[in-house]
């Protein structure tokens, strides 16, 4: 590739919303120009064997992209989830492929692994080997760690990071979002038909961003990074995550006891979001939602520092 | 199988197992000898960031105190606790901790071995019975990863074709048969005394630090590519560093 279209092409990630962005386009511009070489893709045809049985089609690449590449000419391994097929969720084929890179990397102790999250959990057709596949992942990002591998997760896609997907991301080195990125374990939908709209009413967006969104995981702590909304933000975020990030050891599970234990303790009566960032110390917490990017992101900095030692 | 059937069949004695809220801790001795540590869930509870912290508070303190007493889990849960207060506090974080050190207490030699003896559904059974190097099951183990009639909502597949399914493939239906199937469930032991008997083997013999998860549902039929997909992956990954 020569230098004109590599330049084209870093210009280009400046203007690309990772959210409307496919999980190949997201790759395309995320890693240095040119350099992504994929691992058992399209053409190897490995499509789910489960989904036929329900009459619903395959995707050649059963929805996880995984392989190797550069991140400002370093090596790094990275998967993408594709969240318009199956809503990016864990199947047979699709889980085993993050098992396998995630396995790879600890045991040959690098290079570290970016995980583009976009996923509702685990797909029910495959239900029962879809839940073993988040289990497995989960054990192999923390055997990775411990080898000193460092696992970074990215979450802005239109799926979220819901179910197993909020699992596998909890035990990840260091994580950013975007404003559009949400995590949680029950969707809203799933929240609502099984407690009422009483206990959540799914359909109140605003009530979503509240609770699951990119603005509150960041001042809850939840994640490190918020981040904006195009390709290159991400990017920038995962450079930055990728050289703070932490090993996993005993004080850091000893640190993150007592930092979820703080939080319980400070936040644990809190009725809504609004409540959260105003015990954090906002002064006007009714305005946040509607902030852009770069006065949320100097908000988020004065009240709430990210940690990198309690993950 | 209750629970008291399983701690009377278990262990000595137990004074120091206590229960509350739905969350099991504590410390016993095995009635073929060797103390153990203790935590789980009971009544079919869901787990949320109460429950859940207490969990891995205890299994934290157990590794601090730094004996190799096993940590047993004993399972009958609900599902993660489905509420806005549990989302809004961001409950992945707590039940991914609660694996987290589950699984660290057994990358460090720290046997850890569950016991799903009722219910258990959806991020709890992640968190709880998935997350040791051992799982076992008993008579009255009912997992689930989300009800028939609830995945028809959500898969938008009818109710009749689900159940249809359900019976001719082990991968999305609920139940202990096809979790073994999948290699999920180590084995299913039909009652007390053969679960006491097969601790005392597992415990006897070498801790296998390789999750061998993917291999034994490949043997058994339950998982057809997963084993041979991930064994591929490696060896890029691998060879590519």
């Amino acid at each position: 590739m020569n230098a004109d279209k590599i330049h084209a092409l870093e210009a280009q990630a400046h203007e690309i919303s990772w959210f409307e962005a496919t999980a190949r386009q997201r790759l395309r511009w995320f890693v240095d120009a040119g350099s992504f070489e994929e691992f058992l893709g399209p053409a190897a045809r490995e499509m789910s064997p489960h989904l036929p049985d329900f009459n619903l089609p395959e995707a050649f690449d059963d929805g996880m992209i995984v392989g190797r590449a550069k991140l400002d000419s370093k090596p790094v391994l990275i998967a993408a989830q594709e969240g318009q097929f199956m809503g990016g969720a864990f199947g047979e084929v699709h889980g085993a492929k993050l098992t396998g890179l995630l396995r790879g990397a600890r045991d040959a102790k690098g290079p570290h692994v970016v995980i583009l999250f976009d996923t509702g959990g685990v797909r029910l057709q495959e239900a029962n080997v879809g839940e073993l596949a988040i289990a497995e992942i989960m054990r192999a990002v923390l055997e990775a760690r411990a080898a000193g591998v460092k696992v970074v997760g990215l979450i802005g896609g239109r799926a979220g990071c819901f179910g197993g997907g909020s699992l596998v991301a909890a035990c990840c080195s260091a994580l950013a979002i975007s404003e559009q990125g949400r995590i949680g374990i029950s969707g809203p939908e799933v929240i609502e038909t099984n407690r009422g709209v009483e206990e959540f009413d799914s359909k109140d967006r605003a009530l979503v961003w509240r609770t699951m969104g990119g603005k509150h995981r960041r001042l809850l702590g939840g994640v490190e990074l918020f981040v904006g909304a195009s390709i290159q933000d991400f990017r920038d975020a995962a450079r930055s995550l990728l050289a703070q990030a932490p090993s996993l050891n005993l004080d850091v599970l000893k640190a993150e006891q007592a930092r979820l234990e703080d939080r319980l303790e400070r936040f644990g009566s809190c009725a809504d979001g609004l409540d959260v960032w105003k015990a954090l110390g906002a002064k006007d917490p009714a305005v946040i939602p509607g902030m852009a990017a770069d006065a949320f992101i100097h908000l988020a900095d004065t009240i709430r520092r990210p940690r990198y030692d309690a993950r | 199988m209750t629970l008291d059937d399983l701690l009377d069949g278990l262990f000595l004695q137990r004074p120091n197992i206590t229960r509350e809220g739905g969350v099991l801790t504590g410390q016993a001795t095995l009635k073929g000898g060797g103390a153990v540590e203790i935590v789980g869930v009971y009544d079919a509870t869901p787990l949320g960031v109460d429950e859940a912290i207490r969990l891995s508070r205890h299994v934290l303190d157990a590794l601090m105190r730094g004996s190799d007493d096993p940590i047993f889990v004993f399972v009958d849960s609900g599902s993660q606790r489905m509420s806005k207060r549990d989302e809004l506090l961001g409950v992945n974080e707590f039940l991914g901790h609660l694996a987290k050190c589950l699984i660290w207490a057994d990358m460090q030699g720290r046997r850890t071995l569950a016991v799903l003896y009722g219910s258990s559904l959806a991020g709890a059974i992640i968190v709880t019975a998935l997350a040791t190097g051992t799982l076992l099951a008993v008579p009255g183990a009912k997992p689930e990863v989300m009800d028939l009639p609830s995945m028809s909502k959500v898969t938008k597949l009818p109710l009749a074709v689900l159940e249809e399914k359900a019976k001719s493939t082990a991968v999305f239906a609920p139940g202990v048969d096809n979790m073994v199937k999948t290699g999920s469930v180590l084995e299913v032991c039909k009652d007390v005394p053969a679960l006491a008997e097969k601790i005392a083997i597992l415990l006897g013999t070498s801790r296998d630090p390789n999750d061998n998860r993917g291999l034994l549902g490949r043997e058994r039929g339950g998982r057809p590519k997963a084993a041979d997909i991930a064994r591929r992956i490696y060896d890029l990954a691998h060879s590519a560093s």
